[in-house]
């Protein structure tokens, strides 16, 4: 009791104490982290402590836990009621202005004073990997498979495009299908052994299907030219008409075409136009397949498998069609990334793409499309954003992250519609008055 | 003659063997959880499994609704349209989708983060299934897919009504009170139009009121659907009440099986029920001997 009246009242003294704790991991963290450093020394490595660094990284975390203490006691945190209806039915409100207004800003942005080139590129990533999202949305979020190894159907897409229009000369349109189906091939490929598998189980399989492809396409020279990738992949062309700054005289261009100017802009605005189709399509159709049976399924499955069989669901086509379907769109997303690029290698499919995408729809709150968007853009979009603080950047990054967990724990639009409606469908089956809604 | 019920089997007042269980054994390695088991189910009639805890029950339903294989045995569904199905050689999601059993389980196990609604199409999800070409066409945006919907939501709606709950239709089913779960649970396994509905322990954690409602409802669903209900169940009030047939099991065994009046008079059942007094045959003097050395061997 001498502590409570040494430092005043009780809760200070916790949060004293509370500090201390937090100051002392704080210090078995950066003994070994900041307190040595390597250095480069005439007879090999030396070691180079930095105590100081130890002593004002350790004061910080002391210092800044008793703010926290003292800023808590000031304005008590006002309990949480994340899902009640009326935040549910904020965030709805909130969710059908904002999807209408990214769309149109998504489509307008190409035009406005400030989208240069740079702009337009970090644009085109954000949205590559917006589309990455949806489409692992619809393994992660609705069926509730967790999918560590989802680059896998991203590199499957890019090679396909890459080695069919390389070899046969196939335009993006032609190989865009074809590379599609065969991302859905090897989803179902993955499928069928991992089907008893959930949770855990289910991640450490996936994810050593993403290493394995990933080492195939290293290891598998004569079709993939191996670690030094495939460089020249044809560019995309506007439908047929290249976008090319000096056309042989018979033959057309983007800009003869529309008898405009030649300039390099118009290959970016075409891709990112190209890409939000993309992603568009992927949303449309996940939001429609959502009120189809098959996407309820799907989410039912996630909700109870057991119950699903019981309901005479046939669990391994629904977790295959979820599989296969996810995959498509991620063998799209591969085709645009590789006509993108010009140039791939398995470099670019490495097991942190996968992380991101999948931090991008935990983040965004399984299963909301919105949500997945506005990860995106802080996932991708934000490195860009502070890449003036250049080496300090990842700390931001992940301190960024860490607040959002903090924050909203179940991702930022943490909520789920529901597919139908009761009162809904009465108003519309009113309004349609269809013979099949007035039976008694 | 009520909405939804099925085709055949209506005016057909005999009730007839819906389902016969013939010599039904379940091992799980050297624990014997069902043995030898045979009864018969009637179309259009209740029949309870009873049984102290451990007696087998669950396992008998996880035979019939394709979640275990026997290790023995034939499971033989008369279905009204298709004809003798074996159950047994069916694989497990089969059981409810070509065989038309469905069940409900001890602990529920609805879909939670779903609406009360979706819960009851999901239900239905074979016959949209079909009506959409396997979902495509809904994905085209084609009538014939909304018309089926459409019905899909008015056969939810009659359920719902008859549970109670079409003022609940849009809420979370995780967020229902524990009884209105229940009965979404049976309104679950009616919508998918079974001919065979089996109930795990229905009544548990229901208050008497709720228990009567309960019963009104399987006697209602028998008499108007006209299919076999196999219950399990503790509750004596609604075993009692509403059973036209009782089995009784215990360790896995067979103990009785009849209407339940006889087989409330039978010893055997009082045996299993209350205990079994194993001194009553001997000699007075060797009873005494043995409740003495009793405490000690």
């Amino acid at each position: 009791m001498s502590g409570a009246r040494l430092f005043g009242p009780a809760w200070l003294t916790e949060g004293v104490k509370e500090a201390l704790l937090q100051a002392l991991v704080a210090l078995i963290l950066a003994v070994p982290l900041i307190g040595l450093k390597t250095v480069q020394e005439p007879g090999g490595l030396g070691l180079q402590t930095r105590w100081p660094a130890v002593a004002i990284a350790v004061a910080c975390v002391f210092v800044g836990r008793l703010l926290l203490v003292i800023a808590r006691h000031i304005w008590p945190p006002r309990p949480k009621a994340a899902h009640s209806p009326v935040v549910a039915a904020r965030i709805r409100r909130f969710v059908r202005l904002l999807g209408p207004a990214t769309i149109a800003f998504a489509l307008l942005l190409p035009f406005l004073p400030f989208a240069d080139r740079y702009v337009l590129d970090v644009s085109i990533l954000v949205l590559t990997y917006v589309m990455l999202g949806w489409g692992l949305n619809i393994v992660v979020g609705l069926a509730g498979l967790l999918d560590l190894g989802y680059v896998a159907f991203y590199a499957v897409g890019a090679y396909s495009y890459a080695l069919f229009a390389a070899n046969f000369g196939l335009s993006f349109w032609a190989c865009l299908p074809i590379a599609g189906a065969l991302a859905a091939t090897f989803g179902i490929l993955l499928g069928f052994p991992v089907l008893r598998l959930r949770g855990d189980y289910l991640a450490i399989v996936t994810l050593g299907f993403g290493e394995m492809i990933r080492v195939i396409l290293i290891n598998w020279s004569s079709l993939t030219n191996g670690p030094r990738g495939i460089s020249g992949i044809p560019r995309p062309d506007f439908f047929g008409v290249p976008f090319n700054p000096s056309p042989a005289p018979d033959a057309s261009a983007f800009h003869t075409l529309f008898g405009i100017a030649y300039s390099p802009i118009q290959r970016v605005i075409f891709l990112y136009y190209l890409i939000l189709v993309l992603a568009l399509l992927t949303n449309l159709f996940t939001l429609r397949i959502r009120k189809l049976p098959v996407g309820r399924a799907w989410e039912a499955l996630r909700e109870d498998e057991i119950a699903c069989r019981s309901l005479g669901i046939n669990p391994t086509n629904t977790k295959l069609t979820a599989f296969a379907i996810g995959a498509m769109f991620a063998g799209f997303a591969g085709s645009f990334f590789a006509t993108r690029q010009g140039f791939i290698s398995p470099e670019s499919f490495t097991f942190l793409e996968s992380a991101i995408i999948l931090a991008i729809v935990v983040l965004g709150g399984m299963g909301s499309q919105v949500g997945i968007v506005i990860a995106a853009i802080v996932l991708i979009g934000g490195p860009e954003l502070v890449r003036e603080l250049e080496e300090y950047r990842m700390l931001a990054f992940g301190g960024l992250m860490v607040l959002i967990m903090v924050w909203r724990p179940r991702g930022l639009l943490a909520f789920r519609e529901p597919t139908i409606r009761l009162a809904d469908f009465d108003r519309t089956a009113r309004a349609r008055s269809e013979p099949a809604a007035t039976v008694p | 003659m009520p909405p939804f019920a099925p085709a055949a089997g209506g005016g057909n007042e005999q009730p007839t063997a819906l389902l016969k269980v013939e010599h039904l054994t379940m091992r799980f390695g050297g624990l014997v959880a069902v043995d030898d088991v045979s009864f018969e189910a009637p179309n259009a009639g209740i029949t309870a499994i009873i049984g102290p805890n451990g007696a087998g029950k669950t396992t008998v339903f996880n035979c019939l609704t394709g979640f275990y294989k026997p290790s023995v045995g034939r499971l033989t569904l008369s279905h009204p349209r298709r004809g003798p199905l074996y159950l047994e050689r069916m694989e497990g999601f089969r059981i409810p989708q070509v065989a038309g059993v469905a069940r409900t389980f001890q602990n529920v196990r609805l879909f939670g983060g779903m609406s009360v609604l979706e819960n009851l199409i999901v239900a239905q999800h074979n016959e949209l299934m079909h009506a959409s070409f396997f979902s495509l066409a809904g994905l085209l945006g084609l009538g014939r897919y909304r018309r089926a919907e459409a019905k899909a939501v008015e056969r939810a709606r009659y359920w719902l009504d008859r549970v109670g709950l079409t003022a609940r239709a849009d809420w979370d089913a995780a967020n229902l009170p524990y009884g209105e779960q229940r009965r979404l649970e049976i309104a679950r396994a009616m919508c998918s139009q079974p001919v065979l509905l089996c109930l795990d322990e229905p009544a548990a954690g229901l208050n008497p009121r709720e228990s009567s409602d309960l019963n009104r409802l399987l006697i209602g669903i028998r008499d108007e659907q006209r299919i076999g209900i196999l219950l399990i169940e503790h509750d004596m009030s609604v075993v009692m009440g509403i059973s036209d047939k009782i089995v009784v099991l215990d360790h896995g065994r067979q103990i009785a099986e009849g209407e339940p009046r006889q087989v409330r008079a039978d010893p055997a059942v009082i045996r299993a029920y209350l205990g079994e007094d194993e001194n009553e045959d001997l000699p007075p003097e060797v009873a005494r001997d043995l409740a003495r050395d009793g405490g000690s061997a």
